[in-house]
């Protein structure tokens, strides 16, 4: 009897340090870059404002030509515009299509798209990358000149990769609503548009929030496929035909190849944190998008 | 415009966004299997890879993909059950189970270069591993954890009160319940849940660049004994994954058959990834009519 007393109790605690963990793991995670990340300006002494505001990247230069600086407008520029032109065409499109799934297609075509959605979120993210590489960059080459690798088709690939995001979340969120208003909006001769424009897109309107936020979060912290096709200069783009770099790949193409304890290591360990202030930063729109949307 | 007009325009444009979707994903899939497959045979799902000729293959990688996804699983599948029935069975609306909430939102949104440079700093630097599968399969975990935390509580919330009420009034302690009854009946669906996100698992790559490595060292697979370095099966010797080698080929490669390596590899992993999709649903069903056709 005492024994089965004993398991029920070591069962909670056993099960209760399992979740702790995944607590501690995500401190340890915010303290272990946080610390890493701010060494750039404590023990290199850099400016935060030289940083995030300049765009002079010459980790490599000697004190004698006026470096090593460390300026990383270019990158944060570049991470910055992919995401939101990414989600400038996701964005629309996700909504159209997770509407369409819900309240318009056939049984047949909610059996077909809601696969296809799950196939196109299971699609590695290397895979999306090695496509734009050798099917996109080239059209876009020919069609556009100029060297294919661009901004543009960065924006393109990760408004694919986030799509099925976008998707899945606002299919949730349009399921959920109540089926009353519909039926409401319906009864007061609304047409199928009126009713979705009117009465279901405001009423998810959280929710679809969301969707989008959670999208943003998806491109901006992305590596490896939008490394694959911009192009990687350390420039500000002027058109989105431009070679350009973004935080994460920097990190992904410098990181092997600097020394620890450099500048230049110890800059892009910054960027690295700052991918990471900036997905906290999602989670809290997040969060305070469906707060406000419950009441 | 009368309302009946701008309707109809409407319907249209919702039927063109699904298309498009459809289209696209058309496109993606009929692009990877049709260069893909020319470039898939016998040889090269077996052979080490070359790094200068012609003619290489992906054995090696295929082979570290797979020990790595088992590995991972193996951390992470106890510890995610375990928070996830925490948080189904015990925390109710706790101090500790928001935390928890909080922290998975925030692994599951945290950028995956972002795991790969915290498994750097702890499991490559601070323990002393360096490059390791050990490394990589840890900070698959990171990457991991989150999802399967999710998988089981709902798994678990999935289960009918009835069962879990009748147990507990026959004197089966709430352990006992959890053990005997709730996690069987929630196994068809944690089992779908576990291989979608091994699906996830295989297919991710930036996490690893700094962890298990860009590369593996020659490997003789005659050799089982897991302390040595050229056996595939130790756990501390670097190893370059199929998602990885993908990027590396193209961003680094050096070897004038470069397309067909990608072309193969990128096949080879989509058909895994969606084997494991397909496999998980079909499996689940299956075991689902085992458990209550009986």
């Amino acid at each position: 009897m005492k024994k089965r007393l004993f398991y029920d109790k070591a069962g909670h605690g056993v099960t209760m340090l399992c979740a702790a963990f995944v607590i501690i793991l995500t401190i340890s995670i915010i303290y272990y870059i946080g610390s890493k990340g701010l060494s750039t300006f404590f023990s290199n002494e850099v400016s935060l404002w030289e940083f995030l505001f300049s765009d002079q990247w010459r980790p490599d230069r000697s004190p004698g030509e006026g470096g090593p600086q460390v300026g990383s407008l270019a990158f944060i520029i570049g991470s910055i515009s992919v995401t939101l032109l990414s989600v400038a065409i996701s964005a629309p499109l996700g909504v159209i299509v997770a509407v369409f799934i819900v309240e318009i297609a056939p049984g047949w075509g909610q059996r077909l798209l809601q696969p296809a959605v799950e196939l196109l979120a299971g699609i590695p993210s290397v895979v999306y990358g090695y496509i734009g590489l050798s099917l996109l960059v080239p059209v876009i080459r020919s069609l556009f000149g100029g060297g294919g690798f661009s901004m543009m088709a960065g924006f393109l690939v990760l408004s694919i990769m986030i799509l099925p995001t976008i998707i899945s979340v606002s299919t949730d969120t349009l399921r959920a609503q109540p089926v009353e208003w519909k039926h409401a909006s319906y009864a007061l001769g609304a047409t199928r548009w009126q009713t979705i424009r009117m009465a279901i897109i405001p009423a998810a309107r959280s929710g679809l929030i969301t969707a989008v936020v959670l999208g943003m979060a998806r491109a901006f912290g992305e590596a490896l496929a939008v490394q694959m096709v911009i192009g990687n200069t350390r420039e500000i783009p002027t058109s989105i035909l431009s070679p350009i770099m973004t935080l994460t790949s920097a990190i992904t193409m410098d990181m092997g190849a600097t020394v620890q304890g450099s500048i230049w290591n110890s800059a892009l360990w910054s960027m690295g944190l700052l991918l990471l202030l900036m997905s906290l930063f999602f989670i809290m729109i997040v969060r305070c998008v469906v707060r406000r949307g419950a009441v | 415009m009368d309302a009946k007009l701008k309707n109809n325009l409407a319907t249209i444009t919702f039927w063109v966004g699904a298309g498009l979707v459809m289209l696209i994903l058309g496109t993606l899939l009929g692009y990877i299997f049709y260069h893909g497959l020319k470039s898939i045979d016998w040889q090269f799902i077996t052979a080490p890879p070359e790094t200068v000729r012609a003619g290489g293959g992906i054995g090696p990688q295929i082979f570290n993909s797979f020990y790595i996804l088992f590995l991972t699983m193996m951390i992470s599948i106890p510890i995610g059950l375990l928070a996830g029935i925490y948080l189904a069975e015990y925390a109710g609306r706790s101090q500790l189970a928001e935390g928890v909430r909080i922290a998975i939102e925030t692994l599951t949104s945290l950028p995956s270069i972002v795991v790969g440079l915290f498994g750097l700093l702890v499991f490559v630097n601070a323990t002393g591993w360096g490059y390791s599968i050990m490394s990589g399969a840890l900070a698959l975990t990171v990457f991991n954890l989150p999802f399967l935390v999710r998988v089981s509580e709902e798994s678990i919330r999935g289960v009918s009160r009835e069962l879990v009420e009748g147990s507990l009034a026959l004197g089966a302690t709430h352990w006992e319940t959890i053990w005997r009854i709730i996690v069987p009946c929630a196994f068809p669906s944690l089992i779908t849940g576990i291989i979608i996100t091994s699906g996830r698992v295989f297919g991710e790559a930036a996490a690893l660049l700094y962890t298990a490595g860009m590369s593996s060292p020659p490997l003789d697979f005659s050799n089982w004994n897991i302390f040595s370095p050229t056996s595939p099966l130790n756990p501390f010797r670097p190893a370059e994954t199929l998602a990885v080698h993908i990027w590396k080929v193209n961003s680094e490669g050096l070897i004038p058959d470069l397309r067909r390596v990608a072309d193969g590899s990128a096949a080879i992993l989509v058909l895994v990834v969606l084997s494991f999709n397909f496999g998980a649903r079909w499996l689940g069903r299956l075991i689902q009519k085992r458990l209550t056709a009986v």
